[in-house]
Order: C-alpha cells, then structure tokens, then sequence
C-alpha cells in the first residue's frame, strides 16, 4: 500500500491556457450578437406590419458597392494583422489604412442612403414603424462600424508613432476579430433589411 | 542605512489620512477590495429595497389602510423590484464572485482588473440615477417623481402619454448602464476562469463555485443583453418617437413582453445558480465529506443554463398565446425542474453520513434546501399552463417568488457572508448573533411567505394598494406583515453582527472551517497580490492534499 501514497507530481511544462484578450473578446462578440438578434427579430416581425408608408419595397435601394467595401475590409484587417506578426510593418501599416479607407466609405455610404431616405422620401426614424425598425437596426450596426473605426484609427496614429510592432500582434488580432464580427452582422442585417425584408 | 529602514516602518504603522483611504478604495483595481465594495453596494440597497417592501406591508395590514397614497405604492413597488433584482441580486453576487473566483482558481488577480472596476462603477451609476428618480423624475410636468411601471414596465406603461415626465426615463437609462456594468463583469469572469487557472487546475479539478459562475457568466452574456436592446428600442420610443411597442402605429405590446422575460426567466436562475455554488462549497466542509456527484453538478449546472433560456414565456400564459407555445413552455419550464432536482439530491448525498457540524453557515444552508425545494414545488406548479391561468397575477405568484429570492437566494447569501466573512476580514461573525439572526429570519420568512400563498388562493391579486375585508383576508395581511417585521429586526441584528464582529470578533486565522479550496490557504484577510507564489494543485481539494500528504485527494480522482 505505501507503494502508490506518493502523489504523482504534475507536468509543469504542459499547463498553457488560451489567451484573455481573445477569450473576452469571443465573450463581447457572444454578448453583441444577443443585442443585434433581439434587434434583427424586432425588424422581422414587424416587417409590413405599418400602417402607413413608405414602405421597403419603396424607398431601399441594395447597397452593393458599400457592402463589397466592407466586406473586403475584413480581409485587409486579416492580411494587415498576419503581416505585423511576420514583422513587416510597412505592408502592416498600408493594409491596416486600407482598412479604415474601406470602413469609412461604408459608413459614407450608409449616410448617403439615409441623407437620400430623410431629404427624398421623408421617411425618419418616427415616419412609421418601418423607419424605426431600419434606423435602429443599421444604426445599431453603423454605431459599432463607427467604433471600430476609432479603435482602428487610435491603432494606426501609435503604428505611425512607431509604437505597433509584432509584440502587439496578439492585441491587434484582437481588434481584427472585432471588426471581423462588425462584418458578418453585416452580412446578416443586409439579407435581413434588403433581401427577406422586400 | 538603518535610520532609513526604521523610519518606513514606523511610517507604514502610523495610520494614513482618512482621505488617502478613501481614495485608495475608490481608484482600485484590485478584485478584492472591488468585490467587497460590491457587497457593501448590495447591502445598503438591501436595506434600502428593504424599507420599501415595509412600507407596502404596512399599507396592506389591514383593509382599507391609508398610510400611503395608491401612487406612491406603485413606486414602492416597483423601485422595490427593480432595485432588489438589479442594485441587490447581481452586485451580491457578482461580490462574491469578485472576490472568490481568483482566489479560487489560484490567481493574482481577475483577467481585466481596469475593466472590473469600470464594470462596479458603471453599476454604482446605474443605482445612483434610479434613485434620483425621487428627486428628477418629476420633469416638467409635475408628473410623479420615481418609476411606477412596475419591474417588468409593461407598454403601454412606458409611453409618453401614460408615462409623461422622467421617471420612466430614469428607469430606463440606470438599467441599460447597470446593464453594461453587468456584461462587463460577466466577460471579466468568464476570461479569468478560462485563461487565469494556477497551473493543475483542470477544469475537472476546479471547485464548483468558480464552475457555477462560469455558467452565470455565459447565462448572463446571453440574458441581458436582450433587456439591454429592449432598453434601447424603449429610448428610441420616448426620446426619438419611434414606435416599438406603440400599438397605434403598428407596434407591439406583446414583443416587449418576449424581450422582457428572454431576460426575465434566465435571471431568475443567475440569481440562484451562485447560491447553488455557496451551497456546494459550504455544505460539504460542514458535513466533513466531499461533495457527492461532482461531475453531475457541473452536467445539472450546464443543463439548467440552457433549458432556462427556453422557459421565459411561462410568465405569459395569460396574454393569449397559441396552445402549442403554452404547452411547449409549460414542458420546458417542468423540464428545468429534473436538473434542479438532481442538485438537491447530490446535496442531501453529501449530508448522508456526514459528521454535521451545526455552524450559522450549515443552519442557513439547511433552510436553503428545504426552503427552495418547497419554491420548486409552488414553480412547478405554477409553471403548468392550466393552473397558472388560475392563479397568475394573484398573491400565489408573490409567494412562489419571493421563496426561491428570499428563502433561496437570501438564504444563500447568508451562509455565504458567514462563511467568508472571516476570509474577508480576518475576524470570526459572532456564533450566538448569527444563531439569533438565522431563527429569527427563519421566523418571520415563514410566517410571511408561507401564509402569502393563501390570500393568493383566496383570489387576492398582486400590486393592489388595498383590498376590501373578505373572510380571512385582514388575519392573514396581518400576520404577513408580523412576519415581515420579524425579518426586518433580524437583518438589524444581522448588520450589527457584520459591525460588532468586524472590531471585537475573535481571530479567524486562515483557515477556521478546516476548509480545503485555496482561498483558505492564504492569510486572513489575502495579501493585494493573493499568493506569494502560485500555487500548483493536484486535485479538486488541494488544502486537503496538503493537510493529508498520507491520503491525498489526487489518487482517486
């Protein structure tokens, strides 16, 4: 019986666990997507359900050129964050531009078409319960481009500073799974609002 | 040399200005010092929230009382729910959550301490402007001043035109920050669990109360965010005129019900899952056995996590749903009782043949089951679809929920604070104030809640502000409301056992339960940095490996 009382000591080289900034960040992204869900079936259920218009089939137009825009920007992120790891900062740095270049057309974009919603077809967010459904919903999905975009900016002015190198790389990817998250509720709120919401 | 070293120690011993202090705690990070503020957070809403429920027991002790007015009961009401659930409930727990969980797992510190202490103070805000509700809520209109909507603010209630005025606004914007503070905490606890373990702490190794609130962590991250939308849609309703719940223009009343209670059930159970780690931590160092079922606890934890987020429409059966949804939430909801049932089973498998010890944590923890088996028992029958067309809106529901948030949750707490208040301040609660305490409040909860059920029965319905002299209905309001002075004297000799215990209570030492999870193995109260040295650990009662190298948990696991 003495031959087992010695505990068998643990392997102390084995003992990794995942990285916290990824860890809370998939927590934020879990936590959003319960938000933007609540929001997605509110538009849905109330879809066609106003009593008066203008209505979506009306007034929408598909936004393609913007949403390729923003769609591509995931991929700039990606490319920008796989090149500051590998340490080339320069294509980091030009990539990680693009991206805010190709964020920020987006949201021009969504201004335009609400610029053209309120001044053609006076619809606003109090018009009837389409206008509050859509407004909120992209709004909602504007407000997180919007702050996507100044993380992204505060990180390009410490990159331009010289201060972003590859030992940020596990902060940056960080920001990139953000955005990559503000693309695919993109990808949602657009066949929600322009394609089932017709 | 050594003038300078004598000179720090005498200026370390000498005590620093009230004001450094105070400024300390204010600008922490430190998970601790976060958690018991926290608590002492939660305390004072207690009492405040506490006050409230008085003041309707005493307007409802006998027929046709006047002590105050309709209007004014509707506030009590409601600021009496939403700050008991959301100023209360959550900061508790997330207190004892704060300060447990690292100290648990074997860590320095949570994952984002900057991120934990905006959280607190985001919840501080969040209490802060309900509150104000008394003083701004009244707006231009000379409209009332604080929340009367009810906890659940039903629209229509919310509208401009039946809620003119801040009050609502009030409402609103403090649970949509609290909120945020809430997710905040609830990210912070689920990283610090999954990325801060000391090294051997497999998650088949970690103790329960860490494994339960990762569970509350995930449960929250999906359930409040819901009413956080829902707050928003309600801004945008009466800030901007929009029209989500306006029915003249198409809106719904019904949906803001749904989004209501996708958050509403679940936090039900957010409320009462750290209770079950306080039980499953508690119990067994007090029945000197470990806990029975380990990995059936964490299975029945994860499964009550994801039934109850299928429950919530059972608190609607009487809007008008279709016979299916009433059927399907009427199985889920029962279903949710087969886990629940299988903790108190593992419980009681823990206390058979143990060598109780009848300390004041062991006595709350003891009326915690009973108490909340008799609550499941009022849910389950409330939660079948046919009697609860009989008895919703009614005193019964009152009952019930008032069971499992006083009879469980308080319960808990309360083993919890005398369980780790030596932890927390290096003094021992006092045995004999803490047994009158735990009588007392035994007392009174039965007395009031037990009686509340048959008003209930009798046809009494909730959130009337009077009610006329039917046979048995005097008797019966007036002995719940004994009952609730007889709770209310006994949490005055809980607080003065918390203040009387913290100067004059007899050393704890580090370890005074005989206790085997880590936070046991450091001083009374922890250093700012927790361990010296971070802890390796072998199997689920590491303390209890170091106590008995001879027989270690670590070779039967």
């Amino acid at each position: 019986m003495s031959a087992i009382a010695t505990p068998l000591p643990e392997t102390r080289a084995a003992w990794t666990l995942p990285y916290r900034g990824k860890v809370g960040i998939a927590c934020l992204i879990i936590a959003e997507s319960s938000i933007f869900t609540i929001f997605v079936v509110a538009y849905l259920y109330y879809v066609g359900k106003s009593p008066a218009g203008p209505t979506p089939g009306e007034v929408l137009e598909t936004p393609i050129f913007y949403t390729i825009c923003l769609l591509s920007s995931s991929l700039t992120v990606h490319l920008a964050a796989r090149f500051l790891q590998s340490g080339s900062r320069g294509a980091f740095l030009t990539l990680w531009f693009l991206t805010i270049v190709l964020g920020g057309l987006f949201l021009f974009g969504t201004g335009q078409e609400w610029h053209r919603l309120i001044y053609e077809h006076g619809l606003t967010i109090s018009t009837n319960l389409f206008g509050t459904t859509y407004y909120s919903l992209v709004g909602l999905h504007a407000s997180h481009v919007t702050a996507g975009l100044i993380m992204l900016t505060t990180v390009l002015l410490f990159g331009l500073a010289g201060r972003v190198g590859s030992e940020q790389s596990a902060r940056v990817e960080v920001l990139s799974l953000y955005w990559h998250f503000v693309d695919v509720v993109w990808v949602v709120v657009f066949t929600v609002v322009y394609v089932l919401g017709r | 040399m050594s003038s300078d070293a004598m000179t720090f120690a005498s200026a370390e011993a000498t005590r620093q200005p009230w004001v450094e202090t105070l400024h300390e705690w204010v600008t922490t990070v430190d998970h601790k010092r976060l958690g018991i503020m926290y608590l002492l957070y939660a305390l004072f809403f207690l009492g405040v929230a506490g006050c409230e429920a008085m003041i309707m027991r005493i307007q409802l002790m006998y027929p046709h009382n006047d002590f105050v007015s309709p209007q004014v009961f509707n506030r009590m009401f409601t600021m009496h729910g939403t700050t008991m659930v959301f100023f209360v409930g959550i900061p508790i727990l997330f207190g004892f959550a704060n300060y447990l969980v690292p100290l648990m797992i074997g860590a320095r510190d949570m994952a984002f301490p900057r991120l934990n202490a905006f959280s607190f103070w985001l919840t501080t805000l969040g209490g802060a402007v309900l509150y104000f509700s008394f003083v701004g809520g009244n707006g231009l209109y000379g409209a009332g001043n604080a929340p009367d909507i009810g906890w659940w603010a039903y629209a229509p209630l919310t509208a401009k035109a039946f809620s003119p005025g801040h009050s609502s606004d009030y409402w609103t914007i403090a649970l949509l920050v609290a909120g945020f503070g809430t997710i905040g905490t609830a990210i912070n606890i689920v990283a610090t669990i999954l990325c801060m373990r000391c090294p051997g702490m497999k998650l088949s190794r970690m103790p329960l109360l860490p494994w339960l609130n990762l569970v509350v962590s995930g449960m929250v991250l999906i359930a409040v965010t819901p009413l956080s939308a829902a707050q928003m849609m309600l801004c945008v309703d009466r800030y901007l005129g929009g029209h989500f719940f306006d029915t003249q223009a198409g809106g719904s009343a019904v949906l803001w019900m749904h989004f209501f209670w996708i958050f509403g059930h679940p936090e039900v159970y957010i409320l009462i899952l750290p209770c079950f780690a306080f039980m499953s931590e508690i119990i067994p160092v007090f029945s000197r056995k470990p806990i029975f079922g380990y990995p059936v606890m964490v299975g029945a934890t994860v499964c009550i996590g994801f039934v109850s987020m299928s429950v919530w429409a059972h608190h609607m059966f009487s809007v008008g749903m279709s016979a299916y949804t009433n059927s399907f939430f009427t199985i889920t909801t029962l279903a949710v009782g087969v886990p629940t049932g299988i903790k108190i089973f593992n419980w009681i498998g823990t206390l058979w043949g143990g060598k109780i010890q009848f300390r004041t944590p062991m006595l709350f923890s003891i009326g915690f089951l009973f108490q909340f088996l008799m609550a499941g028992l009022t849910g389950v029958m409330l939660g079948s679809a046919a009697f609860a067309s009989q008895l919703t809106l009614s005193y019964f529901v009152v009952a019930h929920f008032h069971y499992t948030l006083v009879g469980g949750v308080l319960f808990g707490v309360f083993a919890a604070f005398y369980y780790w208040y030596p932890k927390m301040t290096g003094r021992m609660l006092s045995e004999r104030l803490g047994k009158v305490h735990f009588w007392l409040f035994l007392i009174g909860f039965h007395l009031t809640f037990d009686l509340m059920h048959i008003p209930g029965v009798l046809g009494m319905p909730r959130r009337i502000y009077t009610y006329e002299a039917r046979p048995g209905w005097a008797i019966l309001n007036f002995l719940i409301s004994i009952g609730a002075f007889i709770q209310a004297v006994a949490v005055l000799v809980f607080v003065w056992n918390l203040i009387s215990s913290y100067f004059k209570g007899p050393e704890a030492g580090n370890d005074p339960w005989d206790a085997w999870t880590l936070e046991w193995s450091v001083s009374s109260p922890p250093p700012a940095y927790n361990f010296a040295s971070i802890p390796t650990v072998a199997s689920r009662r590491p303390l209890w490996d170091l106590k008995h190298p001879e027989d270690p948990d670590s070779l039967y696991e």
